[in-house]
């Protein structure tokens, strides 16, 4: 299954990068903390880890670690605007149940 | 689900605890919020999508209303539609009528230094007009980001003083704001190019906005910009320029002056127009409706633009000149020139600063909004957002840091307004022959009297051998560490004495404290010299009166006449008199007195002393 991307998503992170002038990809995670049990880590990456994998969506490196890929696999992330708002969203279909504002997840 | 951002390594936030951070451009006309996104700084757009908020706010029948909207309702309703406040903000009465600036408000008669305008909704100070703007912008900017703001970087003018600063604030804690930083326009558009990551050097930053024109010339130097010097004018800009083609196109189009408001304004309008066309085209067509109901029709290109507006340009390039020869700099001693305000768009002011400063400016960012994203990109670091590594070290000193000498007065060690940390030190002496022990006493604010700064801290060095006085040496350190703790050090040189003390100096004061401390000093400046000449003049005194009397009991005998005598005892006792009185001139007048009385006793010992070191010895001895 693997960790995929929308278009949308793609072409913000690709900017993202080029403006920032370095990183490898975008890494995507999760780690325990927060009302409802998991939440989500969305950071540019520097560096790779042996044990990382490695998805290539659009073009764009999407880096995951092995633990963090068993509460991620299949999610697609996209960004999309809410209003004035806008940013990345994870489309996660492990997800049993989140928290009101869907920051923090449980499996 | 709320939506994410992409943080740097490490730095992503917990759910529920992201450090939204802000950066604010507090502007006269205008004013923006910017936030950083995935480590990119962006200006935020209202609902309608316009990311300029008009500075002005009209306190309205039906209630509060800022921006655009209240900006529509100046003409019809203009005592309580309030534009400008930055022009006020800050300042006493007194200045502001001073200002020179026709502002159409009714200035209400207050106890305090703070001007309110009457309106409406009752007495407003420039502080709660500031505060509202600010409180829009947040609300705009809490939307967009979808949840409460951690902290705002604000921008200020660099030549803002420290009331003007403080009043900023003030607007900001009204708002419900938490005030990371302060920081200066031209620094925050130099951070926005990426210059504080760049070598140490000399910045020019060219601000010519829709009213006024700001030059500052900035020096970074490790990590921190120095502002070496500001110049500009209050009354220069891109409206002067669209009143000149406005003029112009009156003179050609054969418009009287008599033509009615209605006439003007459309053509103030068409002016603005047509010196937008003119930045990527080289002519713009006109058509302007004429009193009489016809139209005429015209061609502006932009050579004639050029020289029409050629003169005002000239005036700013003087400023820039003026400003280099304040930082003492040579214009080849800048190494680049960041545009700033939305007049920079015009081509003949980027031919005319390329050609000044010898090199093509920096115009790649939007220059109405380089201020608010240099400030999002700092509020970003601020908010904790960024790798410890990237922290900018650009705090300041509030106010200045002393000691106290004798009588009273207080010598400034590190004047206020220095980044942190910073270490100064100074040499200090005796006052009084066989001196052992030296008091230290620490003091901050800007007064010259100890009596009116603030006590900070006292210690004293003691065990130092016993000299002449003036020939110990004690080398006096002020330290303040970046989180603005202030360690004090004194060594006396000779023998290696030391002793020292740690004090928390801006922490010790309220905002309040030292708002109305500055306030103060600039209120009794003249107060302060006289009391100051006065102390001087006393310190001075006494140490003539110690000496004197050390000498009469010496050798006073021995070298005076009885009348003699009389005559110096005389004079000194109208000196001690003098002493304890309040008058700067006639404590002068007695210890010229003195001077004179005991001139020929002081020449005597000369003469003895030099006898006695010569005594025993031959002349050939004192000849090589």
């Amino acid at each position: 299954m693997g960790i995929s991307m929308t278009t949308a998503a793609a072409n913000h992170v690709r900017g993202y990068l080029e403006n920032r002038g370095k990183g490898l990809g975008v890494r995507l995670g999760v780690r325990t903390s927060g009302c409802s049990g998991m939440a989500y880590v969305l950071e540019f990456a520097d560096e790779l880890e042996p044990e990382d994998q490695v998805f290539e969506s659009l073009g764009v490196k999407v880096i995951v670690d092995p633990k963090s890929l068993l509460y991620l696999d299949g999610t697609e992330l996209d960004y999309t605007r809410e209003g004035l708002n806008e940013g990345f969203k994870f489309n996660n279909p492990n997800v049993k149940d989140a928290c009101g504002c869907g920051e923090s997840f449980n499996i | 689900m709320a939506l994410l951002q992409i943080a740097e390594p490490g730095r992503s936030a917990a759910p529920h605890q992201h450090r939204l951070a802000a950066g604010i451009d507090l502007g006269t006309t205008n004013s923006l919020i910017a936030t950083v996104r995935s480590g990119r700084p962006e200006t935020l757009p209202d609902g309608e999508g316009r990311h300029l908020l008009p500075s002005v706010v009209r306190y309205a029948e039906e209630g509060l209303v800022v921006g655009h909207a209240a900006k529509a309702a100046a003409a019809e309703d203009p005592l309580n539609t309030l534009a400008s406040a930055k022009r006020l903000i800050g300042r006493g009465i007194e200045e502001v009528r001073g200002l020179g600036t026709r502002l159409p408000y009714e200035f209400v008669r207050t106890d305090t230094a703070v001007p309110r305008i009457r309106t409406r909704a009752g007495d407003i100070s420039p502080v709660e007009v500031s505060a509202e703007i600010l409180r829009a912008l947040a609300q705009r900017a809490e939307v967009a980001l979808g949840g409460d703001l951690t902290g705002v970087v604000i921008t200020v003018p660099a030549y803002f003083d420290e009331p003007q600063r403080q009043a900023t604030k003030d607007a900001a804690r009204l708002a419900g704001l938490k005030v990371l930083r302060l920081l200066n326009e031209p620094t925050a558009a130099a951070v926005a190019y990426g210059l504080d990551r760049e070598a140490d050097g000399i910045h020019a930053v060219f601000d010519l906005g829709g009213g006024t024109f700001d030059i500052s010339i900035l020096r970074l130097r490790r990590g921190v910009f120095e502002v070496l010097a500001t110049g500009g004018d209050s009354a220069l800009g891109g409206d002067d320029m669209d009143l000149l083609l406005a003029e112009w196109i009156m003179f050609q189009a054969g418009i009287g002056d008599e033509a009615d408001h209605h006439i003007l304004r459309g053509l103030m309008r068409d002016a603005c127009d047509a010196k937008e066309r003119l930045t990527d085209q080289d002519r713009a067509p006109l058509r302007i409706a004429l009193p009489d109901g016809r139209h005429w029709a015209g061609v502006i290109d932009r050579n004639t633009f050029d020289d029409l507006i050629d003169p005002l340009i000239s005036r700013a390039i003087a400023a820039c000149r003026r400003a280099l020869r304040d930082a003492g700099l040579k214009v080849e001693e800048v190494k680049d020139v960041v545009m700033v305000g939305g007049a920079t768009r015009v081509p003949r002011v980027r031919a005319r600063v390329e050609h000044f400063f010898g090199m093509t400016p920096l115009v790649d960012l939007d220059p109405d909004r380089v201020v608010a994203l240099g400030a999002a990109l700092q509020a970003d670091v601020l908010a904790g957002n960024k790798p410890d590594s990237d922290m900018l070290l650009l705090d300041v000193i509030p106010l200045s840091l002393g000691l106290e000498t004798m009588g009273g007065l207080v010598e400034r060690i590190v004047p206020r307004n220095t980044p942190i940390p910073v270490a100064r030190a100074q040499e200090f002496t005796t006052f009084k022959d066989g001196q052992t022990a030296m008091a230290l006493h620490i003091l901050q604010g800007e007064r010259d009297l100890v009596a009116h700064c603030r006590s900070l801290a006292r210690f004293e060095l003691r065990g130092f051998p016993p000299m002449v006085a003036g020939a110990a040496r004690i080398r006096v350190t002020f330290e303040v560490d970046a989180d603005g703790l202030l360690n004090v050090s004194a060594v006396e040189q000779t023998s290696g004495v030391q002793a020292r003390v740690e004090v928390k100096p801006s922490h010790g004061l309220t905002d309040g404290e030292i708002e109305s401390m500055l306030r103060e000093s600039l209120t009794h400046s003249s107060e302060d010299m006289e009391a100051r000449r006065l102390r001087e003049q006393r310190v001075e005194a006494q140490r003539t009166v110690e000496a004197l009397r050390a000498a009469l009991s010496k050798d006073g005998d021995a070298l005076l006449s009885a009348e003699e005598r009389r005559r110096i005892d005389q004079a000194l006792a109208e000196l001690e008199l003098r002493l304890a009185g309040e008058d700067e001139a006639s404590l002068k007048a007695a210890m010229e007195n003195l001077d004179r009385t005991c001139g020929f006793y002081v020449e005597r010992r000369m003469n003895r002393s030099i006898q006695s070191a010569m005594a025993g010895h031959k002349v050939e001895e004192f000849q090589s």
